[in-house]
């Protein structure tokens, strides 16, 4: 911390104690900057496994009987699968990456709260990651899904269940420890004089965020230890053979993993609160309603996990209660997006790249809170439970949703990262295949949960191959679609066109510093930010097509 | 308007279900028409002003400056706070009375129990979309679950079975237990499911309609051969299912 803070006096730096060049992407950095970014690409090389491991799942499921692997390697990668692309790329990438790139310059900080705490958090994630990945080779992985449900997580190899616990053990950790740092630094490092109302969206999603990993991962944690002793103690906590019960863990686990949604995708709503502003250059429609929103989506989003489980062993009382709950979901959700497309109203929309994948995320996550809610009704529940409706309707939550402002973010973001553009229309081509393999992966899924096929099978009925083998061809898309990006990243760091501070023109404080921005963020004193979607001309001066007289950023400040 | 009429249009036409062989799939899919109408209609909407203020407001290569500034528009906001919560508390209670309907919140019967062992019973739809009078008039079918099958066991005539034999139009209460993991016994044309619980019997309850076979499927990620862990509902007509019953029965039962 006191290294952090020291302030920088003049044009002379004193001799540093940590890397400078590229090697300090390596090292133990304390920069948020540096840690943000390790954050994102460690998170998309893991994204890139993830996505292997998907591949071969739609391999398998090309033809309806199980012949590409066998059953149960196919079990082992469908968990694999599940807890790489939740804790190992989105939850690092939404809340690691970009809050700890980010959050720091909104709140006018020139650093994390903790700096090493933050250090210690991202350094745990590649261990973890090499550690699950790993198991697959040492003794066969975990088979139980990532979901984990006893008996199956008990009576399954113990080897692999362990390392997995292990791993997500210590990916909570890391969790755990980003989320304390958020909360401390959102509240307690603000710039003197900037009000909790006058911060970006992004923080308070961020804090929102936080709240939830801080109350709800721990209960994960404990549980994965409980489950770890029934399975090397043979203590009998879940094992009904030994009087425990099973469905004790569902909503153990569930008390976390539903907030886990809102953990992938409070940030996503934060960052595209930030996005739409600019490209649309209008402010954000109702800033005040998306605070409250988001707050009410947390309040929320702690009491309803037990609509994963209205087909276990629940009373009807609470079956009726957790309906209702989670339908209500619906309303402060609905709001935000409301207040988006009320963004959108009116402005003066350029349609790049960040733009057309915010718009995307807008149309997929729209269809995936409309199935969301009649997942929610109980009786339509009781049919497509754990079907191939239940994989659509959440792959459109967290691929549609998160990963689709991830990439929007990328876009965005990119310039003040490296200091070069990428290229527009490698970007748009990026956008094009994604959203059009997404959808024809994910969307007839949802006709197959409905007509009977359930989910996490290696083999089905031969009547669902086609609408299979057209999903796997959307899944290729998919894959193809990485290449453009990777090409235009990789490409682009080195002869991109060059950026400027302030490409898009942008109000808030990140974009007031040079870019890529000095180790503590501001030469000089962190600017004071009062209104950071500031943007757009007063309506009865609209008929001028004059540039705004708003227009902060040129005015020095 | 004719957003909500196309709506209504596509909710009455288009059919993405099986074919209901059970009371309760007719009530189950006028749930899934009012969904699919709200959804559409809401779906259209607003990916339809998404995609008309992309066009509309984009950025002509003339205009450099901003767009209006409006940062916010109170009753417009109570507006689509109400809207949403209005049709989500409908759909709520309108599935409240679905689910009722269907059985959901009836008390669990505890008839089909000696009555000598207090056992906790855990089930989802009960026998509600019965008539009360004939309940006593269910036929009682133990299912066991187990890696990777299901075995059904007739009480009345002591048969065991790797097929669930049921006659049209008589409620059938299964009592299902898992010997070793979690499954779950779902049948997509009866629009059922419900966990088979190792340790914790689970009930379920319904009246077939339709004769037919119809898969019976395991929904619950139960092992390597998960995928694999099916079975069949023959539903026949009564006459059908009695001589199947006499032929199979070990104990020479009174047909009920």
């Amino acid at each position: 911390m006191t290294i952090a803070l020291q302030p920088e006096t003049g044009t002379e730096r004193p001799p540093r104690l940590q890397p400078t060049g590229w090697l300090r992407y390596f090292s133990f950095s304390v920069d948020h900057k540096v840690i943000g970014l390790q954050y994102l690409v460690c998170g998309f090389l893991f994204y890139l496994i993830g996505g292997a491991l998907a591949g071969a799942i739609r391999t398998e499921l090309a033809s309806p009987v199980a012949d590409f692997m066998p059953r149960d390697v196919y079990n082992q990668v469908l968990t694999l699968h599940g807890t790489v692309m939740i804790f190992l790329w989105i939850v690092p990438v939404v809340n690691g990456a970009f809050g700890n790139y980010l959050i720091p310059f909104y709140v006018g900080a020139r650093d994390m709260a903790f700096p090493r705490l933050n250090a210690v958090a991202f350094w745990l994630i590649p261990p973890a990651g090499l550690l699950l990945i790993s198991s697959y080779f040492l003794t066969g992985a975990a088979q139980s899904g990532w979901t984990a449900y006893p008996p199956l997580s008990i009576t399954t190899p113990a080897t692999g269940q362990i390392i997995w616990i292990l791993s997500v053990l210590l990916l909570g950790g890391s969790s755990i420890f980003g989320g304390i740092n958020f909360i401390a630094t959102i509240l307690k490092l603000r710039r003197p004089g900037l009000k909790l109302m006058q911060l970006p969206m992004y923080c308070w999603a961020m804090l929102g965020t936080s709240i939830l990993v801080v109350l709800s991962t721990p209960v994960l944690a404990g549980t994965l230890v409980l489950l770890s002793f029934d399975i090397v103690a043979h203590t009998g906590f879940f094992n009904p053979t030994l009087g425990g019960n099973v469905v004790v863990y569902q909503h153990l686990f569930w008390f976390y993993s539903h907030p886990a949604v809102y953990i992938m995708v409070l940030p996503a709503f934060g960052l595209v609160s930030e996005i739409l502003p600019v490209h649309a250059r209008k402010p954000l429609f109702g800033y005040t309603t998306m605070v409250y929103s988001i707050m009410a989506i947390v309040g929320l989003g702690l009491i309803v996990w037990a609509h994963h489980m209205f087909t276990s062993g629940t009373p009807p009382w609470m079956r009726l209660f957790f309906t209702i709950a989670t339908a209500f979901i619906a309303v402060p959700t609905g709001i935000k997006f409301f207040n988006w497309l009320a963004t959108l109203w009116g402005g003066r929309i350029s349609l790049n790249s960040a733009m057309l994948f915010s718009c995307g995320f807008i149309v997929n996550f729209v269809l995936g809170g409309i199935t969301g809610v009649a997942l929610a009704q109980v009786p339509f529940d009781i049919h497509v439970h754990d079907t191939y409706f239940v994989v659509a309707h959440f792959h459109y939550i967290v691929f549609g949703g998160s990963v689709f402002v991830i990439f929007a973010s990328i876009y965005h973001w990119y310039p003040k990262f490296t200091g070069r553009m990428l290229n527009e229309h490698l970007g748009r081509l990026h956008f094009a295949l994604t959203f059009i393999g997404f959808n024809l992966c994910f969307g007839p899924q949802h006709w197959l949960g409905l007509n009977g096929m359930p989910r996490r099978v290696a083999e089905y009925d031969p009547q669902f191959t086609l609408i299979n083998q057209i999903s796997s061809v959307g899944a290729l898309l998919m894959a193809i679609s990485t290449l453009p990006f990777l090409w235009n990243v990789i490409q682009s760091a080195f002869a991109g066109q060059r950026a400027g501070d302030n490409p898009w023109n942008a109000l808030t404080p990140e974009w007031l510093t040079s870019s890529p921005p000095p180790v503590e963020n501001w030469v000089g004193e962190a600017p004071l930010v009062e209104e950071p979607y500031g943007f757009g001309i007063p309506a009865e001066a609209f008929d001028l097509a004059a540039a705004s007289g708003r227009d902060l950023w040129s005015s020095g400040k | 308007m004719l957003l909500v009429l196309g709506g209504m249009w596509v909710g009455q036409n288009i059919n993405l279900l099986p074919v209901d062989a059970s009371v309760n799939a007719p009530i189950y899919d006028e749930l899934f028409q009012v969904l699919f109408t709200i959804g559409t209609v809401l779906f259209v909407g607003i990916v339809g002003l998404l995609v008309f203020s992309l066009i509309r407001f984009r950025r002509r290569s003339d205009q450099i400056g901003d767009g209006i500034a409006i940062e916010g528009n109170l009753p417009l906001e109570i507006f689509w706070t109400a809207v949403p919560a209005v049709v989500v508390l409908f759909v709520g209670l309108y599935s409240y009375d679905i689910y009722d309907r269907m059985g959901g919140m009836v008390p669990l019967a505890h008839d089909h129990m000696d009555g000598a062992h207090e056992e906790r019973v855990w089930g989802g739809i009960s026998s509600g979309s019965v008539q009360a009078g004939e309940i006593g008039n269910a036929l009682p079918i133990d299912v066991t679950a187990m890696q990777f099958a299901f075995l059904f066991h007739y009480p009345d005539g002591d048969i065991i079975s790797g097929e669930l034999h049921v006659p049209a139009g008589r409620p059938i209460t299964l009592r299902m237990e898992a010997k070793d993991v979690i499954h779950a016994f779902w049948v997509p044309e009866f629009r059922l499911k419900q966990d088979v619980i190792p340790g914790q019997p689970t009930q379920l309850s319904f009246t077939p309609t339709r004769p037919g076979r119809y898969p019976i499927v395991c929904a619950e990620l139960c092992g390597p051969y998960h995928g694999g862990m099916r079975s069949t509902v023959v539903v026949e007509e009564q006459d059908a299912w009695d001589a199947w019953f006499s032929s199979n029965a070990k104990t020479d039962a009174a047909n009920t």
